[in-house]
């Protein structure tokens, strides 16, 4: 071999020497057309150890040789690009990576914007069109003649992922579209598939290759955070490719496998997302996470706990496919245990944010779902354990998302452990619990079930429906034409909601009358009848309810659901708060004393609160406002809840008749000129004013001492909650009233004494009672009686609206402290001259 | 079906209809009413009705004042009215065991012949005639579980209809005699206290077929012969709507809720569009005869309602135990 040997390096040589002296476009056209066959395109040549040669030795030099010469002048010797052609077949056809690094190499030695610099590109994008980026990786699966260039691989490997950056910061503006990653990388991905193509068609033959190469190129894109480009188009294809084939699948697993460590998150997690079913996970990862430990932590651990971002489909994916091997199903299993340990951690509950415990409640039903209860029955025990402690500090909670998870969680692991006799929580479905229980019936049964179900329901529907609806048309006519059947369908008809269950019994006239009827009366619909009356009544006459006043909300505080009444609640609230508003000073006083003593349920003490919140929003209101005395329809009577007092201060919408006829008006009317439309404002003084001390102060003095059934600062917190939501609204309604400002200071006090309640639902109390002190308290008094007060809140609100673990605590502690900013543009005009 | 619906889906339903005007004066809860055919009372329509004092009030729906009181009862509650087609008749049925006949052509108000009755019962009577002199009255009969069927004006007792002795229907509450129009066998419908509705052959004697369509005692029925379709109101929550086939053999046909319990009187326009009921809740329902689709319920009353019933112009009249009598015009004839 020696001889051909320096024959190859005589005639490379020969031929650098003429290209660098040599003007004669024939003589370089014949200089290169001899070295041609030495490419490995060109077919019949007499030198296999010559071309292996020119390939290994002299190639790159020999191209570095080409990319000195290109100048415009040099490729005009020859008209016709012919020359040109020739150049580029010797990048185009040889040894792909290092036809890659000179030209990068090239690219990257050139400077500014020239000709060479773009003459390059393009070769460089008609090198990444022609498909040679597959050939490159395709060389660098195959065994590797030579041992070791590692740092050439090395090099390759981040040129090859690197090309955009490199490409964008060198080209700037004139940069091809090619080089763009969002385009870059999904060709990229194609590449890929075509490597690996070539080297299943490799293993086929019965030759040794690797994936090694791949599995790194992968790794690096993924890392950068390309996964969606490069998986975009790598995961349907080989969804499609290991379908059927052993080969492929093996393929895939050890590009998976073989991807650096610190690549293994990146490129899972990227697969999780792009894979629509476990089972295709499954198929394109193997057994990844029972051979390799990193793997198993990013899909056992990473997903599922320290990250809660990935939708319902995705984690459905994970879990599935965590079910679907027999040697993985252990992991789903202690999956399993550690979410429902954590389900079950009170402080969990208390300090994740909602949206994660969602995830978590999510994870365990599709969990559930995978399944089967003879694999439940060994770890019944602890599941039942972990589901009592969650169940127990969920229920707990005084927000009603989280009790509600944690009814629905509960019922379907006990529909799961105790088939024969679930749990059954009363909550209303919603779109939520709709969501969540669909996750929890098995996949693979509950298709079957829904195609099967689906039919059989179907007919029953219709039938019923032509029996209620369509008795028009019997089948068997027995006699007669219905010729008239088209005029009879004309007949509209009239509103009849008002077609309600009948009362019977006589309702009193007195107030009086009603208070005996509540406390002693037998007769059921006497005592219904009463209690319905009672609101109106009380507007009526406000004379005689003074007179009684305090015995009457008593009497309605006391007050019992002795029958099923529609609406019993808001019937009792309702007229609390009519005798409340009739009489405020004396039953202000007995209710909030009642709050703090002995012998209430905890329901008797909310109701106080929102009596009080709904009385001073009565009052508050100018008095042309005020609602109508009683509600004609009580469908729309709406229990009242914190958050109305603030966001709805009074609306109480014209009749409808009224707009109607005034609409009729205006359009009838012509006018011959048209001022702005004005309308006079009655003034009435604020009721609220005068009595705003007898329902504030008393609920804030006895808040720190437990009495024996009741202890706000412990267990009652829910209470807590709503007493600091009510003191908030409270305070709002004070606004403009006299007794505002020691308001403002007593409940600043108040909410600073509990600034770090570990409970959300007050925390958010606390947050809008600060708001409202705000809104209240004139600014000039703010400033100069509560100065401390207010940097302390401050610093407290900027705190929370960092670092408070609920969305609405954060969003809340932003509003008030756009509050306090707002007092600094108010104070700005007057300090600035 | 066309879609003809939906634009009227989209737009709130009209509200509740008020009644067209209200006649009062009677004093007494209403208890019957009976419109006088348009035929016999050209260009002044009357409208009868019995009290519970024992009166029959004549009401001119033109003055819409009584122009005359007929007291034929001794002060017991009036029940049933009925004017014979073919003269200026009036039958009014009295708790105090009496029918009267009454002449009350060209305004006189004596009682040309009376019947007198063996059962104390609630139960309404019927008749059957068609333009001859001779007609055919079923009434409540000697034995609580007996219908009598006479006839008249010769008073002359056809039969008794009586149960067999192992059916236990209880007493007969409401009748309809009727005669298909193919045959001329008269055939009579009646609504016994256990629910059940029977269809007797008069001639034979027997009873053809019987169904139970309520849980209460039938209260009130009413039966279209064009349709063979009848529907009956119990002092249960349920209009039961049935049908004849054939073989002159009873079929349910559908049930409809209702909100509160108590029908003491259902009516089918003579249109065959629009059904009535008298509904002890206070309220006349108005329903859709062929779809029996519930068009309105009509609130005015503020006691029971004892009786509704239509003219032939489609007029509805309800009388109530609040001595008012309302009337009404909805969907009007076409």
């Amino acid at each position: 071999m020696y001889p051909s040997q320096s024959a190859v390096r005589l005639t490379v040589q020969e031929a650098v020497h003429i290209l660098k002296s040599s003007e004669d476009a024939g003589h370089l056209l014949s200089t290169l057309g001899a070295l041609k066959p030495y490419l490995g395109g060109a077919e019949g040549t007499a030198f296999p150890g010559g071309k292996e040669e020119f390939a290994t030795v002299h190639f790159s030099a020999f191209l570095r040789c080409l990319v000195s010469k290109l100048s415009p002048s040099w490729l005009e010797l020859s008209p016709g690009g012919e020359l040109e052609q020739l150049w580029e077949s010797f990048f185009l056809e040889g040894p792909a990576d290092q036809a890659f690094l000179v030209l990068m190499e090239a690219i990257e030695g050139t400077a500014g914007p020239s000709f060479r610099l773009m003459k390059m590109a393009q070769l460089l994008a008609t090198f990444l069109s022609k498909g040679r980026m597959a050939a490159l990786m395709e060389e660098h699966c195959q065994p590797q003649k030579k041992p070791g260039f590692p740092l050439l691989q090395e090099t390759l490997l981040s040129k090859v992922v690197g090309l955009p950056d490199h490409l964008g910061n060198h080209l700037q503006q004139d940069n091809l579209t090619q080089f763009f990653p969002q385009n870059y990388f999904p060709l990229l991905g194609q590449e890929a598939v075509r490597a690996l193509q070539a080297v299943v068609d490799f293993l086929r033959g019965g030759l040794d290759c690797s994936v090694f190469f791949v599995s790194q190129v992968l790794g690096r894109v993924c890392i950068q955070g390309r996964q969606k480009e490069i998986l975009g188009v790598l995961v349907p294809q080989l969804t499609m490719l290991t379908q059927d084939s052993c080969l492929w699948q093996r393929v895939c697993w050890h590009l998976v496998e073989q991807v650096p460590d610190r690549a293994v998150e990146a490129v899972l997690t990227g697969l999780v997302e792009a894979t629509p079913r476990p089972e295709v996970l499954s198929r394109l990862l193997g057994n990844l996470v029972v051979k390799n430990k990193k793997a198993q932590f990013v899909m056992t651990r990473k997903l599922l706990f320290l990250q809660y971002r990935y939708t319902t489909p995705m984690l459905q994916s994970l879990l599935g496919y965590l079910a679907m091997d027999s040697q993985r199903q252990p992991l789903l299993i202690q999956v399993l245990k550690e979410l429902l340990e954590t389900w079950g951690n009170s402080s969990a509950v208390r300090h994740t944010p909602l949206v994660q415990q969602r995830y978590i409640s999510t994870a365990i039903l599709i969990c559930l779902a995978y399944l089967k209860e003879s694999e439940l029955q060994d770890i019944r025990d602890e599941l039942l354990a972990s589901m009592m402690a969650g169940v127990k500090c969920r229920l707990d909670s005084s927000l009603p998302p989280v009790r509600r998870l944690g009814m629905i969680v509960a019922e379907v692991i006990s529909s799961k452990i105790h088939p024969e006799g679930p749990l059954k929580f009363q909550y209303e479905d919603d779109e939520l619990s709709c969501e969540m229980l669909t996750l929890a019936t098995p996949r693979l049964a509950g298709d079957c079930s829904s195609e099967a179900g689906g039919p059989s329901l179907a007919p029953v529907a219709t039938e019923r429906s032509e029996q209620t609806m369509d008795s028009s048309a019997p089948p068997a006519q027995p006699q007669g034409s219905d010729s008239e059947l088209d005029s009879d369908d004309e007949f509209t008809p009239y509103d009849m909601s008002g077609d309600k269950e009948l009362k019977s019994s006589k309702a009193p006239l007195y107030i009086r009358d009603c208070i005996e009827a509540l406390t002693t009366s037998v007769d059921v619909e006497h005592w219904e009848a009463a209690l319905q009356v009672l609101e109106g009544l009380i507007y009526r006459s406000p004379e005689a309810t003074r007179e009684v006043s305090v015995e009457l909300a008593k009497v309605l505080l006391h007050l019992e659901e002795k029958t099923c009444v529609a609406g019993f609640q808001q019937l009792r609230q309702r007229a609390l708060v009519a005798v409340t508003v009739k009489d405020p000073a004396q039953v202000a006083k007995y209710l909030t004393s009642q709050f703090y003593s002995l012998n209430y349920s905890l329901r008797q003490r909310m109701d106080i609160l929102d009596v009080l919140t709904l009385a001073a929003q009565e009052l508050s209101r100018p008095r042309h406002l005020q609602r109508p005395p009683q509600n004609s329809s009580p469908g729309s009577v709406t229990q009242y809840s914190p958050a109305l007092a603030i966001s709805q201060p009074g609306d109480a919408a014209a009749p409808d008749w009224r707009v109607v006829v005034e609409e009729r008006i205006r359009s009838k009317t012509r006018r011959f000129s048209k001022g702005c439309p004005w309308q006079e404002l009655s003034s009435s003084p604020n009721e609220f004013n005068s009595v705003a001390g007898y329902f504030f102060f008393p609920l804030l003095q006895h808040f720190d001492r437990p009495v024996v059934t009741f202890d706000l600062l412990g267990d009652d917190q829910l209470v807590l909650g709503r007493l600091t939501h009510t003191l908030g609204s409270l305070m709002y309604l004070a606004v403009n009233t006299t007794v505002a400002v020691p308001m403002g200071k007593a409940l600043l006090e108040f909410v600073w004494a509990l600034r770090f309640h570990v409970d959300t639902y007050v925390r958010r109390g606390l947050l809008s009672a600060v708001s409202s002190v705000f809104l209240s308290v004139p600014t000039e008094c703010l400033l100069e009686d509560l100065p401390d007060e207010l940097l302390e809140a401050r610093s407290w609100l900027a705190d929370v609206a960092e670092k408070d673990v609920d969305e609405d605590c954060r969003e809340l502690a932003v509003r008030a402290l756009l509050l306090l900013e707002r007092f600094k543009d108010k104070l700005l005009p007057i300090s600035s001259p | 079906m066309k879609g003809r619906h939906l634009p009227l889906m989209a737009a709130p339903l009209p509200p509740p209809p008020d009644p067209q005007f209200v006649l009062r004066g009677t004093q007494s809860p209403v208890n019957a009413l009976h419109f006088c055919q348009a035929s016999q009372a050209p260009g002044s329509p009357l409208l009868f009705s019995g009290s519970q004092s024992g009166l029959v009030h004549i009401w001119s729906l033109q003055t819409r004042r009584a122009v005359a009181t007929l007291n034929g009862h001794g002060g017991q509650s009036v029940t049933w009215l009925q004017t014979l087609p073919q003269g200026h008749q009036l039958l009014s049925q009295g708790r105090d065991l009496q029918l009267c006949l009454w002449d009350i052509a060209e305004g006189r108000n004596t009682i040309m012949d009376s019947v007198q009755l063996e059962n104390v019962g609630f139960c309404r009577g019927s008749i059957l005639a068609g333009g001859q002199p001779r007609w055919m009255l079923a009434v409540p009969g000697k034995g609580s579980d007996e219908v009598q069927i006479l006839e008249m004006p010769s008073k002359t007792s056809v039969c008794t209809l009586k149960p067999e002795a192992d059916a236990k229907p209880g007493m007969p509450m409401c009748l309809g005699l009727w005669q298909a129009n193919s045959s001329p066998r008269p055939l009579l419908l009646a609504g016994y206290e256990d629910g059940s509705v029977a269809l007797w052959d008069i001639l034979e004697r027997k009873v053809c077929s019987r169904i139970a369509c309520h849980e209460e005692p039938v209260m009130g029925l009413d039966f279209d012969s064009q349709k063979a379709k009848g529907v009956s109101g119990s002092a249960g929550k349920a209009l039961a709507v049935w049908s004849l086939d054939g073989l002159q053999s009873l079929q349910m046909y559908s049930t409809h809720e209702l909100t509160n319990p108590g029908i003491a009187e259902v009516a089918i326009r003579p249109d065959r569009k629009i059904l009535a009921t008298a509904g002890w809740d206070h309220r006349i329902r108005i329903f859709h005869w062929r779809t029996m689709k519930p068009l309105a319920v009509l609130t005015f009353h503020s006691s029971s309602v004892h009786c509704v019933a239509f003219a032939a112009d489609g007029l509805l009249a309800a009388g109530s135990k609040d001595q008012r009598i309302s009337l009404w015009s909805l969907y009007p004839c076409l």
